[in-house]
């Protein structure tokens, strides 16, 4: 990962209403690499859809995000290129193996030199790349899918409830992953509902309930 | 570098789909066994009076051939909307547009290339002399890809609605009138033994404006549904 210094998110008045509910407004932040956004906040608050605008899926309705001082609507795949996104749904294909999948996913961004089998030791799914996905537990579908932040070279992750159906070894693994992510220079925007150890000095924490 | 890893995404989502049919058989036979049965159930019902089976067989055979379409066009995208790939094909590196042609082209080979195969057999049963049955694959080799090319557009508009079914025949059947009439009465020139050439470069012009429109009105109508 090169030109890690001078990389940088910035959120400009950010706006989002949903049914003419306004989930949250003004709201600001520049996250630069090596920074982890923590998004917390009750359900309904507005994570996902935060989430879903950083990656570009969702228009924001006031405001704008900035990658590098361009709006991210007018970068698209120049964009995406750096971003690795894993959200409420797993995103693997049930009838394929988990390399097959991982194929695909490395397919569709900028593909790094890491190997499928390490991505998949990497999350403690070695042993199971000829399974078909449906076969998996819930928890290793969700390592799977987390899986493809591994083998693409994006800098930005954004992750929505990365934990959920892990167990406690799970989120350890996973944990491990942000923090190198992190000490690499790469940036996280994460939601969780369970705490996420990460290096404090590197944590932005925005609270959309308050 | 740039082209080489687009190219390679293509291939590797044409190639993913088409090993996706082949683990699911099932699904993959359904528009096929609806077109064989259609087609051959109206020579039950009209009766085996060749004269008229050979009137109606044009007719018949497209119009089965675009409801079997129909019944197929939800797979597009219906599986990757509900799984979370879909949001990833929009959050790749690569042009969507393009990703999406990748898309309707493992549809059309998946399911208008077996019709396409299996038409000169119901060809023959409707008793069609041979250079209608020449002209309806012709039709069929141009026509199928139109429906699968207009057919994403409309899959990509309506995926996001829980009952889009119904919308989506409303959508999308308008849209192929234009081909059906072209191609249905092509066969019926050729039958009659008159020249098709007209109709034939109507219905290539069909496809090439269906092949630069639709994978760019398909990847506008996908960010729609998912924003």
């Amino acid at each position: 990962m090169t030109q890690t210094e001078t990389t940088r998110l910035e959120a400009c008045g950010l706006e989002c209403t949903r049914d003419d509910r306004i989930l949250f407004s003004q709201l600001d932040f520049t996250l630069a690499s090596g920074q982890a956004l923590l998004l917390e906040g009750r359900n309904g608050s507005g994570k996902t859809s935060l989430l879903r605008i950083l990656c570009g899926i969702r228009l924001p309705d006031e405001g704008s995000i900035c990658w590098n001082g361009t709006d991210i609507s007018r970068l698209g795949p120049d964009y995406h290129q750096h971003t690795s996104y894993v959200g409420h749904r797993d995103g693997n294909k049930l009838d394929l193996t988990p390399l097959e999948n991982l194929a695909t996913a490395r397919a569709l961004g900028k593909a790094n030199d890491i190997t499928l089998q390490a991505a998949l030791e990497k999350v403690d799914l070695y042993g199971f790349e000829d399974v078909p996905t449906r076969n998996l537990s819930a928890g290793q579908q969700r390592r799977l899918a987390l899986a493809r932040l591994l083998v693409t070279d994006a800098l930005l992750w954004i992750l929505d409830e990365p934990f959920t159906s892990l167990d406690v070894h799970g989120i350890a693994v996973i944990e491990e992953l942000l923090e190198q992510h992190t000490a690499r220079g790469g940036m996280l925007a994460v939601t969780s509902h369970h705490t996420v150890n990460l290096d404090n000095s590197r944590v932005l924490r925005i609270n959309l309930s308050a | 570098m740039n082209t080489d890893s687009l190219t390679r995404a293509f291939v590797v989502l044409i190639r993913r789909d088409l090993l996706l049919a082949v683990r699911r058989r099932a699904e993959m036979a359904n528009p096929l066994l609806f077109f064989i049965l259609v087609t051959s159930l109206f020579p039950l019902s009209i009766g085996a009076n060749p004269t008229l089976l050979q009137a109606v067989a044009p007719g018949i055979i497209w119009v089965a051939a675009l409801l079997a379409a129909l019944l197929s066009l939800d797979s597009v995208f219906r599986s990757d909307f509900e799984d979370g790939s879909l949001e990833q094909y929009l959050l790749s590196s690569h042009p969507v547009s393009v990703l999406v042609l990748a898309k309707i082209i493992a549809h059309w080979l998946i399911t208008g290339l077996p019709l396409l195969l299996v038409s000169p057999l119901l060809g023959v049963l409707l008793g069609l002399p041979v250079t209608g049955i020449k002209t309806l694959f012709i039709t069929l080799l141009l026509g199928t890809p139109v429906l699968s090319l207009i057919g994403a557009v409309g899959v990509a508009l309506t995926v996001g609605l829980r009952k889009g079914g119904m919308i989506l025949s409303l959508l999308v059947l308008p849209l192929y009138i234009p081909l059906l009439i072209f191609a249905s009465s092509a066969v019926d020139s050729a039958a009659a033994g008159l020249p098709v050439t007209a109709h034939l470069s109507l219905i290539a012009a069909l496809l090439v404006l269906a092949l630069s429109l639709s994978p760019f009105a398909t990847a506008a109508a996908l960010r729609v549904s998912l924003s």
